[in-house]
């Protein structure tokens, strides 16, 4: 009976180890992956004569040193935000979908065409509904690929990618054509904005714009989803296992088709922002690889929400960092890249280690 | 996970403060950019890569040429996407550089990119490539330059033509914008120059840069006959080298594909950028002013042309030689009327002819009658 009155006082002399330590391993196991990555692209940097030091200086002179520096690396990230959402939000069912870059094209156009249509209409309205049209599009571009997936078993990264092609070529197509300023010769694009529904920069004292308020807006709305919501409880069980969830009686189907489409969504929202901030019109620009640089820094970050707006950052900064370092120490653009990749791969590798350390463990701290 | 963000956030916080301050501070970041006198530097920004055997090569060897001169230093960054990126690519240039003046040469830099860092950054002078720079529209600190380069392709057309045996000759484009629908218009013209039953069979890739298309366009092309073929896309590498395999004579466009396939390539039109560049930085460096609003072709040398290959006959090198000369006098026209596209609609009446400055030009919708292709 002695045993049992003592029982109660040993987790509480050790509980914040046995609290912490499991929660640890997913910041440790990314971190020293990311640590790793970046030794091995030192030996890179080595192997091709040049110094480890001076790039890494360089990275944190063009990503995070000034004002200047901060600006070139945060306006990169709101899209990024958004895009990596389209990934990590379906990732979260077991859905590897990479056709972001089709919805922010297709999502971009509809919010210039909404826009143009809307000029005179007050802006509160306008903004509204550019950005409704921008998600519904973009929202339904993905969700399709979430509903082939479940009604026809097409696999949906196929589809999602190829998909991404078609909505290029089509919003090419309704530029070129359909929704084409007569006046842009050269560069086929829709008809500029009106002023006031271009969105303007945060009051922040460097030029950021409000799409990067809106993609933490959207990654901490989607963590709260994913994490502290019903729903997102059902998606995770059935992304764990889908049969399992389908004898709950979850419904997968909706589960599906839903979390796809909120992030062609998000995906719709980063081409609103792309064309109300940064280029006033929709043209060929829209299409610029920030759907696929999502799919990294989704990956990065593990498909938490939350940790995407670290992750985008730091990508943020090393590609705000890609031009002094090709100018500085003459390493070509694709440097960044190269780096980007290494990262990826350690990240992935390290996925591996999940549940092999012991340290991780509850039990391990548990001391009796 | 919690733990790391609310430390990021505070970090992120803190550094945000820290920039606004800075912002505060204004003249700061200015003042560091003060250069001892005479000492210039340009920066130059690529679309695409260096050494893509065209679009950006073209401007990267212009760079060059400026490099060699004496109290400039240039910087270069390559494969900048046309978004906020060469925004900050250009502030990036001004704040850690000190560059004065800017070269960003993709066409789509312009509108918003360039006009937008033209008003943050008065002092700093911006030069772009094809640009409509218009006085009542845009800032004075920007300028826009271009050559005639459809004439280099009426000299590669005439080439064509006496190389051609199946009188049909091929033409990979990137997208039907006045540019491009000059260039082929002016190819088959040329060629027509030779024989007036040649026809120009024109494929439409749809993007700038996207080699899978252009193999596929080039292979359709030599499927259907064509034994000469010439591209405007932004590298046309493999245009050339597909081409080439195939038996076809090329055409080069941009820069000097020659060396890709000597045996087959005829001659190319290409930019001159060094001579151009050069002169408009020596204008910089006397204390000159380079002009908002600035065209040349042949004569002005924007644009030149590639020594003629093996493959060119005596004949073709002659009528070549013939109409270069008459070309570098001036005021030659390509499009002379009487004239009609491929659909019928009269594009010149008799005695209606469009020089090379002709601004018309600028905005042409039309395929010429001969070309086998649609704009749409």
């Amino acid at each position: 009976m002695s045993e049992l009155a003592t029982t109660p006082t040993v987790p509480s002399r050790t509980s914040a180890l046995q609290v912490l330590m499991p929660r640890a391993e997913a910041v440790v196991i990314p971190l020293v992956a990311l640590l790793t990555g970046l030794i091995v692209f030192s030996l890179f940097l080595v192997a091709v004569g040049k110094s480890p030091a001076d790039f890494y200086a360089l990275v944190y002179k063009a990503g995070f040193s000034s004002s200047f520096s901060w600006q070139n690396t945060l306006s990169r990230v709101a899209p990024l935000l958004l895009a990596a959402l389209c990934v990590a939000l379906p990732a979260r069912l077991g859905l590897v979908v990479i056709g972001g870059e089709g919805a922010i094209a297709l999502g971009g156009l509809a919010a210039a065409v909404v826009g143009v249509w809307l000029a005179g209409a007050p802006s509160v309205i306008g903004f509204a509904l550019m950005v409704v049209a921008a998600m519904l599009v973009g929202g339904a571009w993905i969700g399709a690929v979430g509903a082939l997936r479940f009604r026809r078993g097409v696999n949906e990264t196929i589809a999602s990618l190829l998909m991404a092609y078609i909505a290029i070529a089509l919003m090419n197509h309704w530029v070129e054509g359909m929704f084409r300023d007569p006046t842009s010769l050269n560069k086929p694009s829709t008809t500029p904005l009106p002023p006031a529904l271009r969105v303007g920069e945060m009051p922040i004292g460097i030029d950021v714009h409000w799409g990067f308020a809106a993609g933490v807006l959207a990654c901490i709305a989607s963590w709260v989803l994913i994490e502290r919501t019903t729903l997102g409880f059902a998606a995770r069980i059935a992304g764990d296992n889908v049969r399992a969830a389908q004898v709950q009686g979850l419904p997968v189907g909706k589960l599906i088709i839903g979390f796809t489409a909120l992030g062609g969504a998000f995906a719709g929202l980063a081409g609103f922002f792309e064309v109300a901030a940064v280029h006033g019109s929709a043209n060929g620009s829209l299409v610029s690889g920030y759907g696929y640089t999502g799919i990294l820094i989704a990956f990065l970050a593990r498909h938490n929400p939350l940790a995407i707006i670290p992750v985008a950052i730091l990508l943020g900064g090393f590609e705000a960092s890609s031009g002094l370092i090709q100018r500085r120490m003459d390493l070509p653009d694709a440097t960044v890249v190269v780096l980007e990749g290494i990262v990826f791969v350690a990240i992935l590798l390290s996925e591996t280690f999940y549940g092999r350390f012991r340290i991780f463990t509850a039990a391990y701290w548990a001391k009796p | 996970m919690s733990n790391t963000l609310s430390l990021s956030r505070r970090r992120f916080l803190t550094t945000t403060a820290t920039a606004a301050g800075a912002a505060a501070l204004g003249a700061a970041l200015p003042a560091s950019r003060a250069h001892a006198a005479g000492d210039l530097t340009v920066g130059f920004i690529y679309v695409g890569p260096k050494d893509d055997f065209g679009y950006n090569q073209a401007h990267a060897e212009g760079a060059a040429a400026v490099k060699a001169m004496s109290g400039v230093t240039v910087v270069e960054e390559e494969n900048v996407p046309e978004t906020v990126d060469v925004q900050n690519t250009m502030q990036s240039m001004i704040n850690f550089d000190g560059a004065s003046l800017l070269f960003p040469t993709s066409f789509g830099y312009f509108d918003p990119h360039i006009l937008e860092m033209a008003v943050k950054y008065p002092d700093v002078r911006f030069e772009h490539a094809g640009g409509m720079w218009s006085a009542d529209k845009h800032p004075m600190n920007v300028g826009s330059y271009f050559g005639y380069i459809g004439m280099g392709q009426f000299l590669n057309g005439i080439t064509a033509g006496h190389a051609t045996k199946t009188k049909k000759i091929g033409f990979v484009a990137a997208k039907p914008i006045p540019q491009v629908l000059l260039n082929i218009n002016s190819f088959l013209l040329g060629a027509r120059q030779v024989d007036p039953t040649i026809t120009c069979q024109v494929i439409f890739t749809g993007e700038w840069s996207l080699a899978v298309k252009e193999a596929e366009a080039t292979n359709a092309l030599a499927d259907q006959g064509c034994d000469v073929i010439t591209c405007h896309v932004d590298g046309p590498k493999v245009v050339m080298e597909t081409a080439a395999g195939r038996g076809a004579y090329i055409c080069g466009y941009h820069a000097n594909q020659s060396p890709l396939a000597p045996d087959m390539y005829l001659t190319g039109a290409e930019w001159n950028w060094a001579g151009v560049y050069t002169g408009m930085v020596q204008t910089v460096l006397d204390g000159g002013e380079i002009g908002n609003f600035v065209r040349g072709g042949l004569a002005e040398g924007f644009i030149k042309m590639s020594p003629l290959g093996p493959a060119v006959s005596d004949a073709a090198r002659a009528q070549f030689e013939e109409t270069k000369a008459k070309i570098m006098a001036g005021g030659y026209a390509v499009i002379n009327g009487p004239m009609s596209d491929n659909k019928g609609n009269v594009i010149a009446t008799a005695g209606q002819s469009f020089v090379e400055t002709d601004v018309a030009l600028e905005s042409m919708d039309y395929l010429v009658d001969g070309v086998i292709g649609s704009t749409s």
